[in-house]
């Protein structure tokens, strides 16, 4: 008993002193955001930024193109994910089960998206785009298609390590052996056992997708960063308050996000 | 399992090739008839080398009209005054600006082009600098605005391929907090340390080539050699006071490039949005005036051909010329517009002094540069 | 065991059962397919591109080209950028993911901290680098309080140089990265293995060299190879940080491509393009190797 307690105030003081150095560098450069949008002309500090940001109907009038690439940035983010999962989960627990041999060329394609930076992914993905349009029209939303692939190395990893620490063949081959459906297996077995993975990658795509920039303007599509962007060209401060003002909200979806489906792990875990 | 496996080494190589083609191959034209086009006028404004063309001026704006949009693409608001200029123009004709890529290049407008070819969201019209619209011609369609007779004849191409629009020098824009500039030798002393920033690199952008080649001037070079350019930035680093930050609005507000060398147009607005705020000072090296002219030119697939001749229309219009003035930039009919009466005489006592005959360098000089650059710009300033 | 609904594939591979190896394949069908237009479509055109000159005929030219003194530096600067980064952020994030993990499962902790590192981990840009520079520029706040504390950084640009300053502004984004790929791996060591290793007397040590330490390493190694290769492709931070001589790799593909002075370098962009695939392709196989030692033991 003393032996599990010592370790549980070592690791309690690990965790505060861990959290605490690296939470301190992550939170500096935030500071220095913040600090130049309340600068006062005359020295000292005032919420005008701020105060222009918040209100909303000034925002919807004088910068429209927030609206539109706010909810352009909305919808790209639910179709990746779903497109991201649907693809990914899958096709990794197949792979694991049944194609162990393809391992590497699925590992080496989900890492091939970030070999090439996104200014001649762009190059590339121009003529494909042209049918892309042609098929589904000019919206931004069909960037997903484009998004997804962003998406897939930072999912394939944490999805990986989520299928690493479950032994997913006694899993299935018990499932099935008791007489459930391949997707059965996956919905009811696989997933609700990765579901830490899932979030994360869930997470990752979300967070991506909200900050693309790059592919969004050189396809002159419209998306939360491109009109971030043409925003901060007007006025150097508000742009400063937007991007701060994005990651904020990102920050909230994501912690809303945490909120899906956690309830029955906290309880599981209590028992073990 | 070997067999099974060169099999399928073969049909991924098929399926390869297949999707490379496919790709090189671009989908059946559709946009031929979404650009609020019936056939007629459309069809006019697409070939149109002229308003007449068209059916005169208010043919010209009632096909724009119809069409309903202008994309323009690379045109901060800051930069010339262009964010006066297209609300002008949305307010005078009704027409939608969609304005993309703020912050591209020249080269990246004409990607865009042709990574969009076809598609509604291409560029209808270009703003670029002279060496990527030479040597990309075969893109524009020819266009003689109404005014395009008082453009001087070097500054244009007889067929009215493309045309210069507006032009500036190279300057040094400091905060006056600093000590005074009257010369470029001046920013290597020690309070300058930490504080210079060039516009962009060199060997990529237009204004940061412009910059060494003043650089290069003032230390007593000439346009054919601008390895001085080079030498003072090389000892600009080597005193600690060359900053390789990208400046932006941002920078320069937050202090953090206090020191910008840049087209005067470009300073001269920054002056003015900071009033209050920073006091930015502009100058024009004495005897280094370089010059450097950017060229209007309309994109020949452009999905919107009356709103883009209705703009260059309206450009090269006295009210445009004199909204480019008042952002600090030379309209290229100034000459003509001064003879006449019809320049905003307040803007145009305003422009940063310069002394000191302008250099514009050719394109032979150019090509020099950009050669001796490419060798020598990462070794000195690295 | 003879269970006769235990699915055929069990038993040997190779026979062409109705679920046999073509069976299997047909179930990886859709990833390949939508990778086959979105994914290697694009790189396609850019590895062909590499090989056409400005007229689209074939030559070797673009990847002569790259055997230039400035190109083959910015490569080396961005394989040691990516490699230091990649190390830092492991380590760092690694020790976060661990903090973490032995908070509560379902605390404010953990949801914040994910949550905070979701959001960091995609952070970059011209943003990022401007508020580096507030903080540790040479007017940065941090800076200047480090002044009056009378700790002088000694006023130099070391912000600006690819082996230093951008070392720190990038281990901003590997840092979170690596927790949010490194955690599902932390949470699944049970708290069962740490208990029976302390009961047949093992230290802390022994239970991280001999336990935890070889389970989660596949996992580590798998991060470490994003980590390198988030940082190698990395652009707009280092285009607004150090957007004078291209130290690195993507700056010098960026000025390939849209530069506006040296006209016609796009397909030498596209080459050098190919070469970062064949180095995180040598890379890659560097990690196939180690990742194969690493788990020999587990069996799998």
């Amino acid at each position: 008993m003393s032996l599990q307690a010592s370790r549980r105030r070592r690791q309690t003081l690990f965790r505060h002193v861990v959290v605490g150095v690296i939470g301190l560098f992550f939170a500096l450069p935030m500071v220095a955001m913040l600090e130049f949008t309340t600068r006062a002309p005359g020295g000292g500090r005032s919420l005008d930024t701020w105060a222009t940001l918040l209100d909303v109907g000034a925002v919807e009038r004088d910068y429209p193109e927030l609206m539109t690439g706010l909810i352009a940035s909305a919808g790209l983010a639910v179709l990746t994910v779903a497109i991201m999962l649907l693809l990914l989960v899958p096709t990794m627990t197949w792979v694991r089960l049944r194609l162990p041999g393809l391992r590497r060329t699925v590992e080496f394609i989900c890492l091939l998206p970030l070999t090439i930076p996104a200014i001649v992914l762009v190059v590339g993905l121009a003529p494909v785009y042209a049918w892309v349009t042609y098929f589904f029209g000019e919206s931004s939303v069909w960037l997903c298609f484009a998004y997804v692939v962003l998406v897939l190395p930072y999912a394939y990893r944490a999805l990986d390590a989520g299928l690493s620490a479950i032994d997913v063949r006694t899993l299935a081959e018990a499932a099935r052996s008791l007489g459930a459906s391949w997707f059965t297996v996956m919905w009811r077995v696989i997933l609700p056992n990765i579901r830490t993975a899932v979030l994360l990658s869930a997470f990752l795509s979300v967070a991506l997708v909200l900050g693309e920039f790059t592919i969004a303007s050189l396809l002159n599509r419209d998306n939360l960063q491109v009109a971030i962007n043409l925003l901060g060209k007007r006025d150097a401060s508000i742009s400063i308050a937007v991007s701060f003002a994005a990651l904020l909200v990102a920050f909230l979806v994501l912690f809303a996000m945490s909120f899906v489906g956690n309830g029955r792990r906290a309880r599981r875990s209590k028992e073990s | 399992m070997n067999r099974s496996s060169h099999r399928r080494v073969g049909a991924a190589a098929v399926v390869a090739a297949t999707l490379v083609g496919i790709a090189a191959c671009s989908p059946p034209s559709k946009t031929a008839g979404d650009s609020g086009a019936s056939g007629g006028t459309a069809d006019k404004a697409g070939t149109a080398t002229s308003a007449a063309d068209v059916g005169g001026m208010d043919a010209l704006v009632a096909a724009a009209k119809k069409e309903g949009t202008l994309n323009v693409i690379a045109l901060p608001p800051d930069w010339a005054n262009y964010g006066e200029v297209i609300k002008a123009f949305q307010a005078k004709y009704g027409l939608k600006v969609d304005s993309a890529q703020p912050d591209a290049s020249s080269a990246d407008e004409i990607t865009a082009a042709k990574n969009l070819k076809g598609q509604s969201k291409a560029p209808d019209v270009f703003d670029l600098s002279s060496a990527v619209a030479t040597a990309n011609t075969s893109m524009f369609a020819p266009y003689k605005s109404a005014k395009f007779g008082e453009v001087p004849a070097n500054l244009k191409d007889p067929n009215g391929t493309w045309v210069n629009d507006y032009g500036g020098f190279m300057s040094i824009g400091y905060d006056a907090k600093l000590p005074a500039v009257t010369t470029v030798s001046d920013l290597l002393k020690p309070q300058f340390k930490g504080k210079v920033a060039l516009n962009g690199d060199p060997t990529k952008a237009g204004a940061g080539f412009s910059g060494v080649v003043m650089a290069a001037i003032a230390q007593g070079g000439s346009p054919d050699d601008i390895s001085k350019g080079v030498d003072f930035f090389s000892q600009l680093k080597a005193a600690g006071n060359f900053l390789p930050v990208d400046p932006t609005p941002a920078t320069i507000e937050s202090g953090q490039t206090p020191v910008v060398i840049d087209w005067d147009y470009l300073n001269v607005a920054q002056g003015a949005k900071l009033k209050g705020k920073v006091d930015w000072k502009t100058v024009v090296p004495p005897n280094a005036a370089v010059g450097g002219y950017y060229v209007q030119a309309i994109n020949k697939d452009a999905p919107h051909p009356a709103a883009a001749r209705l703009w260059q229309e309206f450009l090269y219009s006295d009210e445009g010329q004199n909204l480019w003035l008042k952002g600090g930039a030379r309209p290229v009919r100034e000459e003509a517009m001064v003879k006449a009466g019809t320049i905003d005489k307040a803007a145009h006592d305003a422009l940063p002094t310069t002394e000191g005959a302008p250099v514009v360098l050719t394109q032979a000089q150019t090509d020099k540069a950009a050669e001796y650059l490419k060798v020598n710009w990462a070794k000195a300033i690295g | 065991m003879a269970d006769p609904t235990l699915p055929a594939t069990a038993a040997a591979p190779g026979r062409s059962t109705s679920r046999g190896p073509t069976g299997a394949l047909l179930g990886v069908l859709p990833f390949f397919g939508y990778t086959a237009i979105f994914l290697v479509t694009p790189t396609l055109v850019v590895v062909v591109g590499a090989f056409l000159d400005g007229s689209n005929q074939p030559t070797l030219g673009n990847i002569s080209a790259l055997t230039q003194p400035q190109v083959v530096s910015a490569f080396v600067n961005s394989v040691i950028l990516s490699a230091v980064t990649a190390v830092l952020g492991a380590v760092f994030g690694g020790l976060l993911s661990y903090a973490v993990a032995t908070g509560r499962p379902g605390g404010l902790l953990r949801r914040v901290m994910t949550a905070v590192c979701g959001v960091l981990a995609q952070f970059g840009g011209v943003t990022l680098a401007f508020a580096f520079v507030a903080t540790v520029g040479l007017q940065g706040f941090v800076t200047i309080w480090l002044q009056k504390v009378g700790i002088d950084m000694d006023g130099s640009t070391w912000l600006f140089e690819p082996t230093r300053g951008l070392v720190l502004v990038y281990t901003y984004f590997q840092i979170p990265l690596m927790l949010i790929v490194f955690l599902p791996a932390v949470d699944g060591l049970r708290s069962q293995w740490r208990e029976a290793a302390e009961t047949l007397g093992g230290s802390t040590w022994d239970y991280w060299r001999h336990v935890a330490g070889p389970i989660l390493a596949p996992s580590f190694i798998g991060a470490l190879l994003l980590l390198f290769t988030n940082a190698f492709s990395a652009y707009a931070t280092a285009a607004a940080l150090v957007s004078q001589g291209s130290p690195i790799i993507p700056l010098q593909i960026g000025g390939a491509l849209s530069s506006e002075v040296l006209l016609g370098q796009e397909n030498v962009g596209k080459a050098m393009a190919l070469g970062m695939v064949v180095i995180v392709a040598v890379v890659m196989t560097l990690y196939a190797v180690l990742e194969r030692r690493t788990t020999r033991w587990l069996g799998r």
